[in-house]
């Protein structure tokens, strides 16, 4: 019980940089983090054993999943995802390239590249969290490094530019 | 000798950069890199990649961690709901019209409250917002007249929440026949015209998360909290809504009305 919360209470702070990398927007990504947390306290009972933080990964990836479904039935609100800050010069330019190379993945990829990049996890963790076998997961991360790279290379996909 | 190993494949590469590589395939990685410049390239973008996204995001993980968080008041429930809830709400029906999710655990919130005052509130909001000569009884303008009167008729210290931050300005209010007596109903107005409305009528119901609600054109969010119901009314965008009850919320909630 107590080991349960404290390991809960030791994700929290990768869980927000988590949510904040796949949202890029501060303010719902602690709304991920806290129905996270609220949802990973009301099901402790089926939380058997293995790596709190795996399934706390799952739990918000699968949030953030349904949140996206939710929006994409609604087009109109589809803005609200296309983070388009004005320009900015000097260092917070490349952050923010990156910010948007990121914002130009599908979200599984994206999901897939931050587990492994930003919060270390392992092929078969992540294969975990994403619910695949780990071959989807290889491939999600080449096609996201793949993506990124173009995008850093000035091919913004059209796609993007819809307002 | 080099050619006695397998070529290397791009899953190799990857698996190389995170460090997920079987061990007795680095060495032969390693050596391959030194003679394919190209693949050394990819190696070296996908490393600067990984590190400009840690560099971007890294540091939120050193960052305090806000009291929102705190797990005992989460697993509490917490009587300010904006915790817990109202993220579990946001969720909830961001998740789908999903409108059950409840603070407490309560399942004491009787539907059949939510049904009567959303389906009134939604009347009445039907009803007024196509009005545009007499929307309402008493302008914005009187708003401490407003209160007072209203407030008066529902027996109840009523707060009308400023929502100049969300674009909305007071077009004032009205007062209504509700399901069990008196009701107040006040009227906003955004930049472009649309109209937004909070409907307040006194309940015994116990406190509830916000509940949302489609009907027709016009869409309702539904919260019990203090022996009060509210219902903000407004046109079927959920987050729109939801932000807009929200702030009204934290206004009412930070100015603890009491019933007299």
């Amino acid at each position: 019980m107590g080991g349960f919360r404290q390991g809960i209470e030791a994700a929290v702070p990768a869980l927000r940089r988590y949510a904040r990398a796949l949202t890029r927007n501060g303010e719902l990504a602690d709304d991920l983090v806290q129905d996270t947390l609220v949802r990973a306290l009301r099901s402790e009972h089926l939380f058997h054993g293995g790596d709190i933080r795996s399934w706390l990964y799952t739990i918000l990836t699968n949030l953030n999943r349904n949140r996206l479904r939710a929006l994409a039935r609604r087009p109109a609100l589809q803005a609200i995802e296309d983070n388009d800050a004005p320009e900015v010069a000097g260092p917070e330019a490349g952050a923010r390239d990156i910010e948007r190379a990121l914002a130009s993945l599908v979200e599984d990829q994206r999901s897939a590249l931050l587990l492994v990049v930003l919060e270390g996890l392992s092929y078969r963790e992540v294969a975990q969290v994403q619910g695949v076998p780990i071959g989807t997961v290889m491939s999600r991360l080449a096609r996201a490094r793949m993506q990124i790279k173009a995008y850093l290379d000035g091919e913004r996909p059209a796609l993007r530019r819809i307002k | 000798m080099i050619d006695q190993n397998p070529p290397v494949t791009e899953e190799e590469l990857h698996a190389y950069v995170d460090g997920e590589l079987a061990p007795d395939r680095r060495a032969a990685v390693e050596t391959w890199l030194a003679s394919h410049p190209e693949d050394a390239a990819r190696v070296a973008q996908w490393r600067a990649q990984a590190d400009a996204i840690r560099a971007r995001f890294g540091v939120l993980a050193s960052e305090p961690v806000p009291a929102r968080f705190d797990l005992d008041h989460l697993a509490r429930g917490a009587r300010s709901w904006r915790g817990a809830a109202a993220a579990a709400v946001v969720l909830a029906f961001l998740t789908g019209g999903v409108v059950g999710w409840m603070a407490h655990g309560a399942s004491a919130a009787a539907p059949s409250r939510f049904d009567t005052f959303t389906a009134q509130a939604l009347e009445a909001h039907k009803v007024y917002v196509v009005e545009v000569r007499h929307p309402v009884e008493v302008t914005g303008a009187e708003r401490p007249h407003l209160v007072q009167w209203l407030s008066k008729r529902l027996d109840y210290e009523l707060r009308i929440p400023d929502l100049e931050p969300s674009g909305l300005k007071l077009v004032g209010g009205r007062l209504l026949p509700g399901p069990f007596g008196p009701a107040a109903f006040c009227m906003y107005e955004g930049p472009s015209g649309e109209r937004f409305t909070i409907y307040y009528a006194r309940t015994d119901s116990p406190q509830t998360a916000m509940r949302y609600r489609e009907a027709d054109r016009f869409a309702a969010l539904y919260w019990v909290e203090r022996g009060l119901a509210y219902v903000v009314s407004g046109p079927p965008e959920r987050e729109r809504l939801l932000s807009i009850a929200q702030a009204a919320y934290d206004q009412i909630d930070k100015n603890t009305p009491q019933a007299k």
